[in-house]
């Protein structure tokens, strides 16, 4: 009886004890969470908040009727068919690509340079990789130019700053993300699974179609809406190609923040940003589903 | 079987080949027009916009605001990467350590921007720089504190393996038990293990904040990248020749890390957004 009792003070001791040390060890995430809940949290509640504000205060749903605009209903429609077709392409070609460079060396300089290519082409580039489809097509660009010289032929590439254009420039980013997130999924394909496939009479055909194939269908979905969600927040060579324009939802945004002076419109900018964050999370909640689904044979 | 085997080492070849080499023109052609296009002038060729590039003090005479805007990306850089280690290691090893709880939310919170895009992170973010500029003033350095935001997926993914690779509880505890303090642990045991993970995620944060260009024009600020677009308004030989050697020097400093860092650290870097752990 007293044993027990005195048992039950002590578990009540100890228990006390390690809260308390929990709570002083909790001390130490403080500033992580302070940063966070202020660079990132405050903003986003901001963003979701003021999209249902009038600029006095008061609550509307004007903001989110504003996005209802023909304007704004294009601009969204054209940055989902942007991202939707570079998605698509970039996914397929850089598919391809990640394929033939994993049948190379794994630590081979082929390897190595494509990684590294890779990565300055997907993560770094922005105004830069505009640039260098200005110097390519534009007006004085080296394409333009030696048409003109040798051929004599004067060709209009206005469409580089339209829909058509904004889908190769995409491209140039996409297609290098593509290979750097799909690599190592086809590198997780084990050359016992192909040899087995062999070794039951099976053609190269075949275990694409039936081994290969499904187990990366998975990863080469969850690839590809990764890309869609990477086009559809991507400002900076939209804005390099065509800053004036307001054909893309991101450039929608840019405009809308420029032009804040303009009275009652100060929260149209929260309310599309809620648009592209709700279409982004909707992208990459699928994208999680899948990839778990992916790791299952390759991870 | 050898003869099925050598015949599709030969196709593979084959295949990678015609593969690469239409990827090479891709990506290759435009690369290849920036030359052209920085070194062309109406009567031939011309290194004049390159010879410009070089001298420094010429630069910075003739285009100065583009000179701060290097100065400031440069500072970014430092700075970003500076609070982005001292915030996430320390946290990560002792929510590991000692708030086993905690690491859900953590990673959550540290995933988030994913879905946050740095354009939608600037519409929210004009009332704390508000506060910011008020405390601080206007100038450009204190967009780190943006950037580190936007670098955090990046960073956590990269840590996060480096940490999973070791056993820190076995480490930590070994070292507690001979005696050492927290922060000697921490300073002598974890870091130096995860030296590899630590540079992989710093790389990530300072290609990142290179060539941010969002939040910075967007917010009226200068850096690298605002100062190559308004160079572009101006000079268009000399904004091409600074992207292509903006770019080609990014290319070989990534190779030098893969060089450096060997196989696993390839690994690591090449999961650049990635929703799972490791197992």
């Amino acid at each position: 009886m007293t044993a027990a009792v005195s048992t039950s003070q002590d578990v009540v001791v100890r228990t006390r004890g390690t809260r308390r040390r929990t709570a002083a060890a909790a001390l130490g995430t403080v500033p992580f969470f302070a940063f966070v809940t202020l660079f990132l949290l405050v903003p986003t509640a901001v963003v979701v908040a003021e999209a249902f504000l009038t600029d006095a205060g008061a609550p509307t749903l004007d903001n989110l009727r504003a996005l209802g605009s023909g304007d704004i209903v294009r601009a969204l429609v054209n940055s989902v068919v942007l991202s939707g077709v570079t998605a698509g392409l970039g996914a397929v070609f850089g598919a391809l690509i990640a394929y033939a460079v994993s049948t190379a060396s794994p630590d081979g300089p082929l390897r190595r340079v494509v990684s590294a290519g890779c990565g300055v082409l997907a993560q770094f580039g922005g105004v830069m990789l505009a640039f260098a489809w200005i110097a390519t097509l534009g007006l004085s660009g080296l394409v333009p130019t030696f048409l003109r010289d040798h051929l004599g032929a004067d060709v209009d590439t206005s469409w580089l700053y339209g829909l058509s254009g904004f889908v190769l420039v995409y491209l140039y980013f996409q297609i290098p993300l593509m290979v750097i997130v799909f690599l190592p999924s086809i590198d997780g394909l084990r050359p016992q699974w192909r040899e087995a496939a062999e070794s039951l009479g099976g053609s190269t055909w075949q275990y694409w179609r039936h081994v290969a194939g499904p187990l990366l269908a998975p990863a080469f979905a969850s690839s590809a809406l990764l890309l869609f969600a990477n086009a559809l927040s991507a400002y900076a060579t939209a804005a390099a190609l065509n800053a004036q324009s307001t054909f893309l939802l991101p450039l929608q945004i840019g405009n809308a923040i420029g032009s804040e002076v303009v009275l009652g419109r100060q929260n149209v900018a929260k309310a599309l940003a809620l648009e592209m964050v709700v279409l982004v999370a909707v992208v990459m909640v699928a994208y999680a589903w899948l990839q778990r689904r992916a790791e299952r044979w390759l991870g | 079987m050898a003869g099925t085997g050598a015949h599709r080492a030969r196709a593979q070849r084959r295949l990678r080949w015609v593969v690469l080499t239409l990827a090479a023109v891709f990506f290759g052609g435009p690369l290849w027009a920036m030359v052209v296009f920085s070194t062309s002038s109406p009567t031939g060729v011309t290194g004049a916009t390159w010879r410009q590039l070089v001298d420094v003090r010429g630069l910075a005479r003739a285009y100065p605001s583009f000179v701060d805007g290097v100065r400031v990306s440069a500072a970014l850089a430092v700075l970003t990467v500076l609070l982005m280690l001292v915030l996430l290691v320390p946290t990560m090893t002792w929510v590991r350590l000692r708030l086993p709880r905690l690491r859900r939310p953590m990673e959550f919170l540290c995933l988030l921007p994913l879905i946050i895009p740095a354009i939608v992170l600037v519409v929210g973010l004009a009332p704390v720089y508000a506060w910011v500029t008020y405390f601080f003033g206007p100038s450009s350095v204190w967009l780190f504190l943006a950037y580190t935001v936007l670098v955090l997926p990046y960073a956590y993914r990269a840590i996060d393996a480096g940490l999973s690779a070791i056993d820190v509880r076995t480490l930590s505890e070994a070292a507690r038990g001979l005696g050492a303090s927290w922060p000697r642990v921490f300073w002598s045991v974890i870091t130096p293990n995860i030296r590899t993970a630590l540079m992989s995620a710093s790389f990530l944060a300072v290609a990142l904040v290179l060539g941010e260009y969002t939040i910075a024009s967007l917010m009226s600020r200068n850096n690298l990248q605002v100062g190559i677009f308004q160079l572009g308004q101006r000079t268009p030989a000399m904004s091409v020749a600074v992207s292509l050697a903006a770019l080609l020097l990014c290319f070989v400093l990534l190779v030098l890390l893969t060089l450096v860092g060997g196989r696993r650290q390839r690994r690591v870097s090449a999961h650049p957004v990635d929703l799972e752990e490791n197992p």
